[in-house]
């Protein structure tokens, strides 16, 4: 378990060299010149060429890219051409936003979803399982944004229950996320849904279901203990697929419900051509990515013992 | 070819709003960009079915010719995908080698990154513009189109018909052509009608953000996002173009899962075929 | 039968409800099993034999399968009559089950210990440490080497010889009165059958446990059982003691059979096979369901169904040659 891990672990090296490589480039692929963009046109050539000098750009294409990961590893990002902040510092502030957003949809999409899946499996076509079909397809459909919209509307006009935006100042305020957390997990929870299902299903036609009854064990027991955990290992190598989804979907949800997370963040950056920030964002993100599949990983090993040992 | 309940619905949906795009002038009762500002934020009443805008253009013929603009994206970008997909993923496949390891892993690589984060940040590059969307949703979306291909061609090649062609001196581009692409037709219409499901909303998430479509040309999400600011007011706005995109996903969906079932009837044992999880994954915004 | 019965099946009948029709998997099966005996049970694949003990354990999967009628005598009470959650207590209790496939009857993601000790935690209602003293005196039992380490290994570190073996130790946790065994070494090498034979049989002498032994191999019913019950298509034709079976075959299914399976004493060159195909399950015929592949074939076969009769001391045949008073 502990050599896989390791193992596992060190395969995200040369995936985060990758990343790096692609990231560096992006910047290179900027048409235009990197310093006119960040001071504008109206600086004496002698102010640009210290810059430049200062930042390192006339060095060789190479020497660059050694010089950007030596940056990412000390944590510097580099600088806004906008608000002339350190990203790093940036994204820091926005960090726990996303974190809550994120974390209240996840939880919310897999235990709603896990448990309507494992519901319409073990009464297969019924009306309930009907029900759940099309609500799967809803799910799949639905346009994050537009639910959140109708959800405001719901939830401000009508209920006044819930705060429909921000995200009520500092540390984590559980309703502020309510709405948005739906929302953007809402179509992960439909696939997690579809997912258990068709796990379950395909689990409790095995023949150690079969074993666990004959056994005398109550159904609740055999279903829960013994097909879940087995009708999981299918779900959880969506899951890291599943979270991915879901970060795009964190810029649609911030957006709506006026969260200031890294989505917003990456939006205000792009639509302003704020390269270093885009960049930024695009680099720890894809590094969320990496971390989340590393975990998922994990997970899938600790649900399966075959895996371990291999 | 018999589709099941659910599917005919779906194609009669996908019908609909094909023949509404393709007749929007005719059915549309208003110009949809005429600002008319006397008839502005109007509810839905006789002369206007679905109301007007802050503008006081009329919703129902700005929906019409939004079905237009979510179809035409929907098709390039698809169409787009595709082909780069089937030519990438049928080189990779029929290669082998080193030329499909380093292809798998550029496309590893371009997946790991969600669909719609990066169709935003391929945006920066770009002028927000309708052209724009059909060439970053259609660049992005190859990977999976790439990797089905890929798999079935790999299947196919070590299959005996296609020995029997090569035994008798066919040319490996005839061989693709003529052997290869029936057979993966079926999985690749599946896939190419849920893909344009992901994205009709890909594109109506990107106007709304305003790097897609740009006003005053009509996008559902452009309209999403006019309407966005006046939800307690006018909740018209957001409701219609709203229930137009959800309407046409929802057809789109269930003509590919009636599709699947009929064309890979593996799929249909409860369980869901690969590529079909692959999309369901892949076509959220 | 003035003997003590353990076990008396009734006439029990089930039906599978299809779109495309009624499956009699099981219609009109008499067995008795007495305490400590072993009863063999033994007919062609679809005969019914793996439906009769999933019936008596009540875990047909309902719907699309259900028990029409007839009744499960255990001790003299009806199972068929118990509510499920009655039925619970019996199942790995009293009656306890052991499967074809040693491969996939275990599950994977739980230790061999934990599937074993949480039948012994529900039936026997002993603390976990208890539980698990046990199971490892049970793999002791059966033969699982350091069974003091396996029993927190997963079921893919055994071979399918050794899983059969934890199915066994697993099953006889509990000390049942009767162990169902539904082919218990078909899918295991020729040799790895010999040896769970003998364990099981060792197991039974030691412990007095009933056997009821599902098969279609009659070397395996000939080393094991006392009594055997033949079924063909969803019906009992034939029960009687093992070797008035082999030395007497009375119904034309059961010859046919003998003589259709390799013997080592008669170094026959040729086997017989019987002709022809089983009914249709989905539309069995009017009269004896045998009777479209039978040898002595009568007028009545084909209009009327057969009854189960003593023709002899303790020998039950289901066949018009012996219903003498109806011809």
């Amino acid at each position: 378990m502990i050599r896989f891990i390791i193992w596992r672990i060190l395969q995200c090296v040369p995936v985060g060299l990758g990343i790096s490589m692609l990231t560096f480039l992006m910047l290179s692929l900027v048409p235009g010149d990197p310093v006119t963009l960040m001071l504008g046109q109206h600086v004496s050539p002698q102010i640009m060429n210290n810059v430049r000098q200062e930042l390192g750009l006339d060095l060789p294409f190479f020497s660059r890219y050694l010089q950007y990961v030596w940056n990412i590893l000390h944590g510097d990002l580099g600088r806004s051409y906008i608000q002339h902040q350190e990203v790093t510092t940036m994204l820091l502030d926005k960090i726990p936003i996303t974190f809550n957003l994120t974390f209240v949809a996840t939880t919310f999409a897999v235990t709603a979803g896990v448990l309507i899946g494992v519901l319409s499996a073990v009464k297969q076509g019924s009306p309930w399982d009907t029900f759940t079909t099309g609500f799967t397809l809803l799910g799949i459909s639905v346009p994050s944004f537009w639910l959140g919209m109708i959800l405001q509307l719901i939830f401000g006009v009508i209920f006044r229950i819930l705060p429909v935006s921000g995200s009520g100042g500092d540390g984590f305020q559980l309703q502020y996320y309510i709405l948005p957390g739906f929302t953007l997990g809402f179509a992960s929870m439909a696939m997690y849904a579809g997912l258990t299902r068709s796990g379950m299903l395909e689990v409790l036609r095995q023949d150690y279901i079969r074993t666990a009854r004959a056994k005398g064990l109550s159904k609740p027991v055999v279903v829960f203990k013994h097909g879940l955990k087995n009708a999981l290992i299918p779900v959880t190598t969506h899951a890291g697929m599943d979270f991915a989804s879901l970060m795009g979907g964190t810029v649609l949800t911030e957006m709506i419900f006026s969260l200031p997370g890294i989505g917003t963040m990456l939006i205000n950056a792009v639509s302003r051509r704020d390269y270093p920030v885009v960049q930024g964002v695009t680099l720890f993100l894809a590094l969320v990515f990496v971390l989340v599949n590393l975990l998922v990983d994990i997970l899938y090993a600790v649900l399966d013992p075959r895996i371990r040992y291999d | 070819m018999k589709l099941s309940k659910g599917s005919q619905f779906g194609l009669l949906i996908v019908a609909l709003m094909t023949l509404v795009a393709i007749l929007a002038e005719t059915i549309a009762p208003y110009d949809p960009v005429q600002v008319v500002l006397k008839d502005s934020l109007q509810g839905p009443n006789f002369k206007h079915f679905m109301g007007t805008d802050l503008l006081g253009r009329d919703i129902l013929s700005r929906i019409i010719y939004g079905a237009r603009a979510s179809l035409m994206i929907g098709v390039t970008a698809t169409s787009i995908s595709l082909l780069l997909g089937v030519i990438v993923g049928s080189v990779s496949g029929y290669y082998g080698g080193w030329v499909d390891s380093l292809i798998m892993r550029l496309t590893d690589i371009f997946s790991a990154f969600p669909y719609f984060l990066m169709a935003i940040i391929i945006m920066t590059f770009f002028e927000p513009s309708m052209i724009s969307v059909f060439f970053v949703l259609g660049i992005v979306g190859w990977t999976n189109y790439a990797r089905l291909v890929r798999g079935q061609v790999i299947l196919i090649k070590v299959s005996s018909y296609v020995e029997a062609a090569r035994s008798i001196g066919a040319k490996d581009g005839r061989i693709i052509v003529h052997h290869v692409f029936p057979n993966i037709l079926s999985p690749l219409i599946v896939y190419t009608t849920m893909n344009i499901a992901g994205v009709i909303l890909a594109e109506a998430g990107l106007s709304f953000l305003g790097l897609g479509v740009q006003p005053p040309t009509p996008s559902w999400g452009v309209m999403l996002s006019e309407g966005k600011d006046f939800i307690f007011n006018a909740p018209w706005l957001i409701f219609w173009p709203g229930a137009a995109l959800l309407f046409s996903v929802i057809g789109y969906n269930l003509l590919g899962n009636g599709l699947r079932d009929r064309l890979d009837p593996r799929s249909k044992q409860g369980g869901e075929s690969n590529g079909s999880r692959l999309v369901n994954s892949c076509q959220r915004s | 039968m003035g003997r003590d019965l353990l076990i008396h099946v009734k006439d029990l009948r089930t039906y599978f409800y299809t779109d495309v029709g009624v499956v009699k998997a099981v219609d009109g099966v008499n067995l008795e099993i007495g305490i400590g005996e072993t009863l063999g049970i033994v007919g062609e694949s679809g005969s019914g034999k793996s439906i009769t003990a999933m019936s008596m354990m009540r875990l047909i999967p309902q719907p699309p399968g259900r028990i029409e009628g007839g009744e499960v005598l255990f001790y003299g009470k009806d199972l068929l009559k118990l509510s499920e959650k009655e039925m619970m207590k019996i199942r790995g209790n009293e009656i306890a089950m052991i499967f074809q496939d040693p491969m996939t009857s275990l599950n994977p993601v739980l230790t061999v210990g934990e599937q074993m000790i949480e039948t012994i935690v529900l039936h026997q209602k002993v603390s976990r440490s208890m539980a698990k003293r046990r199971a490892i005196e049970m793999l002791e039992r059966v033969g699982i080497p350091e069974a003091k380490g396996r029993v927190n290994n997963y079921p893919h570190l055994f071979s399918g010889g050794m899983r059969q073996r934890v199915m066994i130790a697993m099953a006889l946790s509990c000390n049942p009165k009767l162990l169902i065994a539904d082919e218990p070494t078909t899918a295991l090498d020729v040799t790895i059958q010999a040896q769970i034979l003998d364990l099981m049989n060792n197991l039974q002498q030691e412990l007095g446990t009933a056997i009821m032994l599902i098969t279609h191999n009659l070397g395996v019913i000939a080393e094991l059982c006392q009594k055997v019950l033949v079924m063909y298509a969803g019906n009992t034709v034939e029960y009687t003691d093992v070797n008035t079976l082999f030395a007497k075959p009375m119904h034309p299914y059961t010859y046919g059979m003998l003589e259709s399976s390799p013997k080592l004493e008669l170094r026959k060159q040729r086997l017989d096979p019987i002709e022809g195909h089983p009914p249709d399950p989905y539309r069995l015929p009017q009269g004896c369901n045998f009777a479209q592949r039978c040898r002595r074939i009568m007028p009545v076969c084909e209009r009327e169904k057969p009854t189960l009769l003593e023709i002899e001391p303790g020998h039950f045949v289901s066949c018009f040659l012996y219903e003498r008073v109806k011809i």
